[in-house]
Parts: structure tokens; C-alpha cells; sequence
């Protein structure tokens, strides 16, 4: 094989060589493919592996940890909620609509592969500024893509999050959470065993897309990368929903061995995983695939990566009933192969081998890297940050309505109002007032999830980031009243073999550790896009975390909305730190500076506790964080939503200077959520805090037209719920429409 | 009585109507595939939303070629209560059930939202508990509803009291901002001359539960259980 094969292949010389040592001889190129796609960083996480060793992902309600397509956790009755994040980053970039779409359809199969029903989805983005009109132009297709193929397949988006800075611009994110629920003794696993069973091939065609997607998802972008186009598969929704029923459907007879969908890598992956984890060999003939394209290699058929195909393993003699399923669905179940007992992933065109790879080396050999961390040289300087040099606003009230209108801040609703949010009717929170949360049919049960990351506290703190952004979705679950109990997480990251990236990555991931750990949340899976970088311009690390919480009483659900007026307002936590890495400081001084506030976890725990123990007990009456923007805007977004007021006094943050006030209404320490009592409940609910450890102050009342704040008694903010409102619901949609409807 | 609930391949509310029907309403419910030719000794007749073969050509337009569309046909032309949802009253009118045609949304955006619609008849089997101007509060997902006809249709229509729901204002008003996507005459659901073919685009079986938001579509599919009864 010569070199510059091996090179585009992007293999290097060792890990040729380690293919020699497999072999005991020079491979075939279907064979160098197979183990190009199969070792890339996006199928192998060779790079990430040694460090995602020290998530914690053990507990006592985990069905179903890191290795199978996707994670499980026990919600109760039986069942089990099946969920996992993925990224789509570059594809979405190079064709934003069908990236997103194929971001999505690749998720859901990942769920249903796993035999559970996907009742709803979520997504985290991440793109440039908004003034730039190429990331508007990311934005509208990236949406429209998400909604094209969730709302057609029926699976409600039921929240997410976005964010905007310039570190996205060459480079947006574009991660997907799903989640289903199926009957915890009956999950389904991708494995392959029983020589003699058959292998079907069911769903879409085989064309020529996306033939090396993963070896591109492992590569830098450069200004070539528009011409990467064809490597961007195309979605249909439609046939995903035919093969979601159609599986789910043959999931429920035992003449299933194990399923798994083609992902990235295709066929090559879930044939060479399957045989792997099921410790058998697996034969196929690629010239039964079906095929969309007349004069297809073997090459090309094994590194395809069209979309929408499932591979599956039958008990020998169910042939009939399995087919008769896909029948019914219109689908073609094609025999392609079968099981051996040899190991060996054996790949025939028309009769001839072409390809004959040990199946466990292939999957289990990949290589390992531990790539050297070194800490970057720019974070020094931007941890510093002399507040007494900046110059105190001078009108909190307008600094105050220009964040509610800041793209990062600002309603959601021109987003999620394209995507069916409700379809299967389970959405008991609606998308933007919180957590989302769906109910479980059959269950009195709900489930709650919440998706966050903040790049620019990563970008500042990795290590303190990757805590924060775990404390963070925990809270968002917990504020609606369910204890979290499983997360997934999706590391977005630069370039692995740069070590100050390196360092960053190892950073988050101890932070995440470190915060699942003490919050008693397992990590049941995930997904790692590294080389996030265009021109050698790294995103800001941003790892995304998903938690889910369960409530055992689907009626006692909260958001955010303050419920009435003349109720005790209360904020459980306590401001600290002071304005580092904050929104405020970013939107009005430009300045990406300083340190997050740090979260200290105990505290968090106790917090968390508290919330869930409040809403059972019907104490309150809204429950909603402290998160980017601060308590100024937190409260903001209770009134808003609720058309209701409110009169409040905070106590002043950091030493007594002109940025007392500031820290104090915009300051964004973690660890503190704002309550709404319910009448006659404030004293117990205070009581119940102190007992809990947690600092609760009463710091105000719901009612009036206006949202009024002040600091030690003196009004610092007061700004009128109308003009509030329009500031916050223009944020975002200005900036795609004329005039908003 | 018994709700027969078609299922198109792409039919994603399919579940949520036979859930409202047989566990929010206590009725009998049963999915009928759409290869199938009986209606399972049905009293009325759903078509779901979703995405019928994907509504990759028009919306509804292959759906109306399945088997089970003529006896649909036949059990409408008898007087059988039959409701279109959304894709469901795609599918009529592309199976000439109904008249006039879905357009893509005035922004051409896909909208998922809670709307006003005001019931302009109640001598329908689907609005019979209903009364003429009470505002409801329901659902809409979609991205082609815009209702369109040719001017001599809509006067028809209108002169056979054929409009059954508007899209309205919360306190009922007729206006340009309370249209969500473009509907001519704000047209949100239309009825056949015999009035026992009903499609509308809103989701009165999302809006059956307050823990969903909203109980108003309640009295769509309670109008035709008392319906079947009398």
C-alpha cells in the first residue's frame, strides 16, 4: 500500500503498522477503508477515551451505561428512560438544513435501536454573532432542518438552548438529545451471536453519500471545506418513521438477536460492532445490499453513510415473521449475510472476499491515545480582571432592558415555535418557561431534562465550567420539582492534538467528574466532537450536559411563571464572586474576562434537595435559576411570562464600590434559584431551608405593572413589564423578521 | 361509540387522538391501517395529522389513494361523522372530500403554537355542544394550513354556512394579526354541504387535558359521541 493512500486515509504510520499486526498482511483498500472510518476519532475516541475513564457511571437506577447506542436509567413501574446527546457540528455547517436533520435522524435511531419508544427531543446550538448574516443564514437552515425532520417522524422538540459568540462563526454546534421510554428488562442490544442466524439489511437505499462522513467529522475545516458537500448525507424523515414502527414492532417478538442503526461508518461500524460485542463473526455479501446507484465497489457500499438503514440480527427459522413486519411497513428486509463463529468480519462482492478482518481487534484495538495537555498561555491574562476599572452603568434600568434583549437572553419563541412541540401529547411544560418535561402515559409520573453549557466559562475555567454547566441542568430539572438522575454529556472541543486544547478537554471533563460525582449523577453516555476548528481557530470549549430528573407526581410539575400577585417572593442561595465571565460584562464592556463564579457543590446538592422536596410538598408556586444575565434577569423572566410584577430589595454584592448594585442584580454566581411562595406557606418554606443549609431571604412581592429592584433599600431598576417584554421577545426574532407577528 | 382512527404511513397523531377518544373520553377506539377496507364497525371516522407518506409531493396527496380512502368515501356519502385534523383535512381535501387547498404558511415557517378559533356553526356532528361564537383555545403544528379557494368556492361556502371555525382574537375578534398563517377569511376549518365532513387545521385532540394547556377541544369530539347517540 503506498503512503499517500495511507495518508488520505488519514492513518498514520503506526497505526498502519497496527493494521499489519492485525492482518499479518497488507490490507485490501475495503479493508484500509473499514479501518480508516472505524480508527477516526469520531468511531474510535482515541483521543478521548483515557480520559472519559474518570466520569462516574455507576448508580443504582442505572439500566444501561456507556457502550451500547445509548444509556438507561430506571424511572420506576418498570420502565426506563433511554436517552443520549450527539453532535452534528460539521456537517451542519457545510449544508446546515440537511446536517441538522441528519443530526436529528441519527439520535432517534440511536434511541429506538435501544427497542424504547422516543417521546421527545431536544437540542443545544451554538453559532457566530447574529449581525453577520452567514450565521443567520446557519440559523434559519439549522432550525428548519431540526423541525423538517422531528415534526415529520412525530417526535415533539420539546426545549433546548442557544447561544451566540464569535468563536462559533466558522464553526457552529448543532447537538441533539433524545429520549425514549421502554420496558427496563427489554432493552434491546446490538450485538450479533448465534452462528447460522441470518443479518438483514432494512431501510433506506445504499448511494454514494457521506462515504467518509466520520474521517471528515475527524478533520479541521480549511477554506476547501465547502467542497465537502458531497460527504453531507440527505434525511427522510418518512422512511426513519416507517423503520422506527417497523422495528419497535419486531423488537416485541424474541425472533430479534440484536439490532443497530448505520451511523457514522455504516455498515462497516455496525457490522464490525455488533460481531464484537457479541463475540461472533459476521459474513456479508455487499452486492445484496439494496443499492440507489448502479456501479457501487465493496468499498464504497461498507463506508457509505446514507442515511436512514438499520442492520439486524434474526433467530434462525423466525425468517418469515421477521419479514412479514418489514412487509407490512412497506419495507424490504434484505438478507445479506449471516452470522459465523469464526470472528471474523468477513465482506464478499458477488462471491469474492474482499475484506477479512478480526472483529474484536478491529473494534477493541483501536488506538489510544493519552495526547500531551499543556494549560494555554491566554489564560492569565483573561482570568484577570480589575472591576475597579470599569465604569460603573449609570442606568441599571437600561443595562437591564438591553440584556433582556441580548440574542443570548432573549425568548426562544421564534425557534421553538417551528418545531411540533407538543405532538404525542406528554408535553406538560411548554418550551421556554423552564426545564422541559413530559409526562409518561400509564404512569403518574413525569420526566423533566434540561440541556446546558456556557463556552465563555469554559473558555475562561474549563475545569470550573465543566462543574458549572452539570450544576446547571441538574438545578433546571430540580426547579421543576424532579431529582435528577442520569446525564448524558457531548464534549465540543478544538483540535485534540494541540495540547493546549488537550488540556482544556481533560479540564472539563475533571470538572464533570467531579460534579456528577458529588451530585450523585451518573453519565450514561455521550458523544465527543473533537477539531471544532477552522483555519486554527478553536470554539470555545463547550461541553454540553443533559440531565434527566423523574417526579413521581406529573401534577405537582412547576416552571417559572410567578403564578399570581401578593405572593412572598424568596431567593434560596446567596450571591458571591463578582462580575467574571458574565453576559453583563460581555454585552455592555465587551469583555470575555475574569472567573466564573465557582459552584460549591455541597451547597448545590442541598439546593437541589430542597427544590424537589418543596414542590412535593406544595410549597411554592415557581421555581427558576439564576443563570447568565443573573437575578435581574431571572426575575425579569418571571414576570414576563406571567404578566404579573414585582417589587424587590436585593442585598449589595462585593466590596462597596460603584459596582455594588451592578453584582448584585447582574452578577451570575451559581447556585441560586428564585421561589414564589404560595400564600401562607413562606414560613415553613424558610424553616425547611434553614434546616437544609440553604440561605433563603424573602426579597420581595409579586404584582404591579412593573419589575422594580432595588439594593439595600435603594431603587436601582425599575422598568415597566411592556417595555420588558417587547425588549425580550425582539432579541432574536429582529433579527429574522421585518416586522415580528 | 367507537372512534375508527386511519393510519396513514407518516400518521404521527394517530396515538394522541385514540388517546383522547378511548382514555380522556372513555370511548372505544381502534386504529384502522390504511391497506385495510373495513372501518371496524366504527361511528365515526378520524384522519390523523402527521406526514402521510412524508407530504413529500403535495400534503395528502398519495395518502388519498389508500384503500381505506373509499370506504371513507362510502361511509361519509351514508351520513357517517368523519374529521379530518390537520394532515387528516390535507387528506380530504385532496380526496375531494372537501374543497379548496392547504398553502404553505404566509411566513413560510412550520408553526407550533396555541390559537384562537371561534365556532361559526354548531349543526355540524362536531360542533353540536359547541356554541356559535365561543371562542376556543387549541393548537396548532403545521407548515402548510394556509386555507386557499377560488372567490366563487369561498362565497359558496360562506353562503351554505360551510365555514365551521376562524381563527379569532382571545375575545373572539376577527383580525389580521390573530390569523396565524394567512387562511383566506381566516378559514381554520371548513365542512362538507351535507355537514358530516369536517377538516380543520388546529388540534382539538392536543387540547383535550389542562395538564396539556387546554381542555377546549374537548367539545369537538364530545359533540359527536352525543351526536352518535341522539
Amino acid at each position: 500500500m503506498d503512503p499517500a493512500t495511507i495518508e488520505a486515509h488519514g492513518l498514520t504510520a503506526d497505526e498502519y503498522q497496527k493494521v499489519l499486526d492485525i492482518l499479518g498482511r497488507e490490507p485490501t483498500l475495503t479493508e484500509l477503508g473499514i479501518f480508516s472510518v472505524m480508527w477516526s476519532e469520531h468511531c474510535s475516541y482515541k483521543s478521548s477515551r483515557v480520559h472519559l475513564k474518570r466520569l462516574p457511571t455507576e448508580g443504582p437506577r442505572v439500566v444501561q451505561g456507556p457502550g451500547e447506542n445509548a444509556g438507561a436509567v430506571d424511572i420506576g413501574d418498570g420502565l426506563a428512560a433511554v436517552f443520549k446527546i450527539e453532535s452534528h457540528n460539521h456537517p451542519s455547517f457545510i449544508e446546515p438544513y440537511q446536517g441538522a436533520a441528519t443530526g436529528v435522524g441519527g439520535i432517534i435511531r440511536d434511541i429506538f435501536t435501544m427497542g424504547a419508544r422516543p417521546i421527545a427531543l431536544l437540542n443545544s446550538l451554538r453559532f457566530g454573532a447574529l449581525d453577520d448574516p452567514a450565521t443567520r443564514r446557519l440559523v434559519d437552515g439549522v432550525v428548519a432542518g431540526i423541525a423538517g425532520y422531528g415534526n415529520s417522524i412525530g417526535i415533539p422538540t420539546v426545549g433546548g438552548e442557544v447561544d451566540f459568540d464569535p468563536s462559533y462563526a466558522g464553526n457552529p454546534l448543532v447537538n441533539v438529545f433524545c429520549l425514549g421510554v421502554a420496558k427496563a428488562d427489554q432493552l434491546a442490544k446490538g450485538l450479533a451471536s448465534g452462528a447460522g442466524n441470518p443479518v438483514y439489511y432494512v431501510g433506506a437505499k445504499t448511494g454514494r453519500d457521506g462515504i467518509h462522513g466520520a474521517t471528515m467529522a475527524s478533520a479541521e475545516f480549511d477554506e476547501n471545506s465547502a467542497e465537502n458537500r458531497p460527504a453531507v448525507q440527505v434525511g427522510d424523515p418518512f422512511m426513519e418513521k416507517l423503520l422506527l414502527e417497523a422495528c419497535l414492532e419486531v423488537m416485541k417478538s424474541d425472533a430479534l438477536v440484536g439490532i443497530q442503526d448505520m451511523g457514522a461508518a455504516g455498515l462497516t461500524c455496525s457490522t464490525c460492532e455488533m460481531g464484537a460485542r457479541g463475540d461472533a463473526g459476521i459474513e456479508i455479501d455487499v452486492s445484496l445490499v439494496p443499492q440507489r446507484e448502479t456501479g457501487m465497489n465493496a468499498y464504497e457500499i461498507m463506508l457509505s453513510e446514507s442515511q436512514e438503514r438499520m442492520l439486524l440480527v434474526a433467530q434462525k427459522g423466525r425468517e418469515a415473521e421477521v419479514e412479514a413486519i418489514f412487509e407490512k411497513w412497506d419495507l424490504h428486509a434484505a438478507r445479506i449475510g449471516e452470522v459465523t463463529g469464526d470472528g471474523l468480519l468477513r465482506v464478499k462482492h458477488a462471491g469474492e472476499v474482499v475484506a477479512e478482518i478480526p472483529n474484536r481487534p478491529l473494534a477493541d484495538q483501536a488506538p489510544l491515545y493519552n495526547r500531551q495537555t499543556s494549560r494555554p498561555e491566554y489564560l492569565d491574562d483573561v482570568q484577570r480582571l480589575d472591576e475597579s476599572a470599569l465604569d460603573p452603568s449609570p442606568d441599571l434600568g437600561r443595562v437591564w432592558l438591553d440584556l433582556l434583549c441580548a440574542p443570548s437572553i432573549a425568548s426562544r419563541r421564534w425557534i421553538y415555535r417551528q418545531y411540533d412541540h407538543m405532538v404525542r401529547t406528554n408535553t406538560i411544560a411548554l418550551p421556554g418557561l423552564g426545564a422541559a418535561v413530559v409526562r409518561v402515559k400509564g404512569t403518574d409520573r413525569a420526566l423533566a431534562f434540561s440541556v446546558d453549557g456556557n463556552g465563555r466559562y469554559c473558555y475562561l475555567d474549563p475545569l470550573e465550567g465543566g462543574r458549572l454547566a452539570v450544576a446547571e441542568a441538574a438545578r433546571n430539572v430540580a426547579c421543576a420539582g424532579a431529582q435528577p438522575i442520569g446525564a448524558t454529556n457531548c464534549l465540543n472541543f478544538g483540535n485534540p492534538e494541540r495540547p493546549e486544547i488537550m488540556w482544556q478537554f481533560a479540564q472539563a471533563v475533571d470538572g464533570i467528574a467531579d460534579a456528577c460525582g458529588a451530585l450523585g449523577i451518573p453519565i450514561t453516555g455521550g458523544n465527543v466532537s473533537l477539531y471544532n476548528e477552522t483555519e486554527g481557530q478553536a470554539i470555545h470549549p463547550t461541553p454540553v450536559l443533559g440531565v434527566v430528573g423523574v417526579i413521581d407526581d406529573a401534577s405537582r410539575v412547576l416552571n417559572r411563571v410567578f403564578p399570581a400577585a401578593d405572593l412572598d417572593i424568596v431567593l434560596l442561595g446567596e450571591a458571591t464572586g463578582g462580575l467574571g465571565g458574565s453576559e453583563y460584562l460581555k454585552r455592555m464592556h465587551r469583555l470575555v474576562r475574569g472567573r466564573p463564579a465557582p459552584v460549591d457543590l455541597d451547597r448545590e446538592r442541598a439546593l437541589q434537595t430542597l427544590l424537589v422536596e418543596l414542590v412535593a410538598e406544595g410549597l411554592i408556586g415557581s421555581a427558576h435559576d439564576c443563570a447568565e444575565g443573573g437575578v435581574a434577569i431571572t426575575l425579569a423572566e418571571c414576570c414576563i411570562d406571567s404578566g404579573v410584577g414585582a417589587v424587590v430589595d436585593l442585598p449589595p454584592v462585593g466590596s462597596q464600590d460603584g459596582l455594588m448594585a451592578t453584582r448584585a442584580l447582574f452578577g451570575e454566581a451559581p447556585t441560586r434559584v428564585v421561589v414564589s411562595a404560595l400564600p401562607g406557606t413562606r414560613d415553613q418554606l424558610l424553616s425547611k431551608a434553614r434546616a437544609a443549609g440553604v440561605p433563603a431571604a424573602v426579597i420581595g412581592r409579586t404584582g404591579g405593572a412593573r419589575v422594580t429592584i432595588g439594593v439595600a433599600d435603594e431603587i436601582v431598576a425599575d422598568v415597566g413589564l411592556d417595555d420588558a417584554e417587547q425588549a425580550w421577545s425582539l432579541g432574536l426574532t429582529r433579527h429574522f423578521e421585518r416586522a415580528a407577528s | 361509540m367507537k372512534f375508527a382512527i386511519i393510519e396513514f404511513p407518516g400518521s404521527n397523531c394517530d396515538h394522541d387522538a385514540y388517546h383522547a377518544a378511548k382514555h380522556v373520553l372513555g370511548q372505544q377506539a381502534a386504529f384502522v391501517w390504511h391497506k385495510d377496507t373495513g372501518l371496524a364497525g366504527a361511528d365515526a371516522v378520524v384522519l390523523p395529522g402527521g406526514f402521510s407518506y412524508g407530504d413529500y409531493l403535495r400534503t395528502g396527496a398519495i395518502a388519498r389513494f389508500s384503500p381505506v380512502m373509499e370506504t371513507v368515501r362510502q361511509f361519509a356519502a351514508e351520513g357517517g361523522p368523519v374529521i379530518g385534523i390537520c394532515n387528516g383535512f390535507q387528506v380530504l381535501l385532496e380526496a375531494g372530500l372537501l374543497e379548496g387547498a392547504l398553502l404553505r404558511n404566509r411566513r413560510l415557517k412550520f408553526l407550533c403554537q396555541h390559537v384562537h378559533v371561534r365556532v361559526e356553526q354548531t349543526d355540524t356532528p362536531f360542533t353540536g355542544g359547541a356554541q356559535v361564537g365561543q371562542v376556543l383555545s387549541l393548537p396548532i403544528a403545521h407548515g402548510e394550513g394556509s386555507y386557499h379557494t377560488t372567490a366563487e368556492t369561498l362565497a359558496s361556502l360562506e353562503a351554505n354556512r360551510q365555514v365551521i371555525f376562524r381563527y379569532c382574537s382571545q375575545d373572539g375578534a376577527m383580525q389580521d394579526a390573530a390569523n396565524p398563517n394567512g387562511s383566506l377569511a381566516a378559514v381554520a376549518g371548513i365542512c362538507n354541504p351535507e355537514r358530516n365532513v369536517v377538516g380543520l387545521m388546529p388540534h382539538p385532540e392536543r387540547a383535550c387535558e389542562s395538564a396539556l394547556g387546554s381542555e377546549d377541544g374537548r367539545v369537538v369530539l364530545e359533540s359527536v359521541v352525543a351526536a352518535v347517540a341522539a
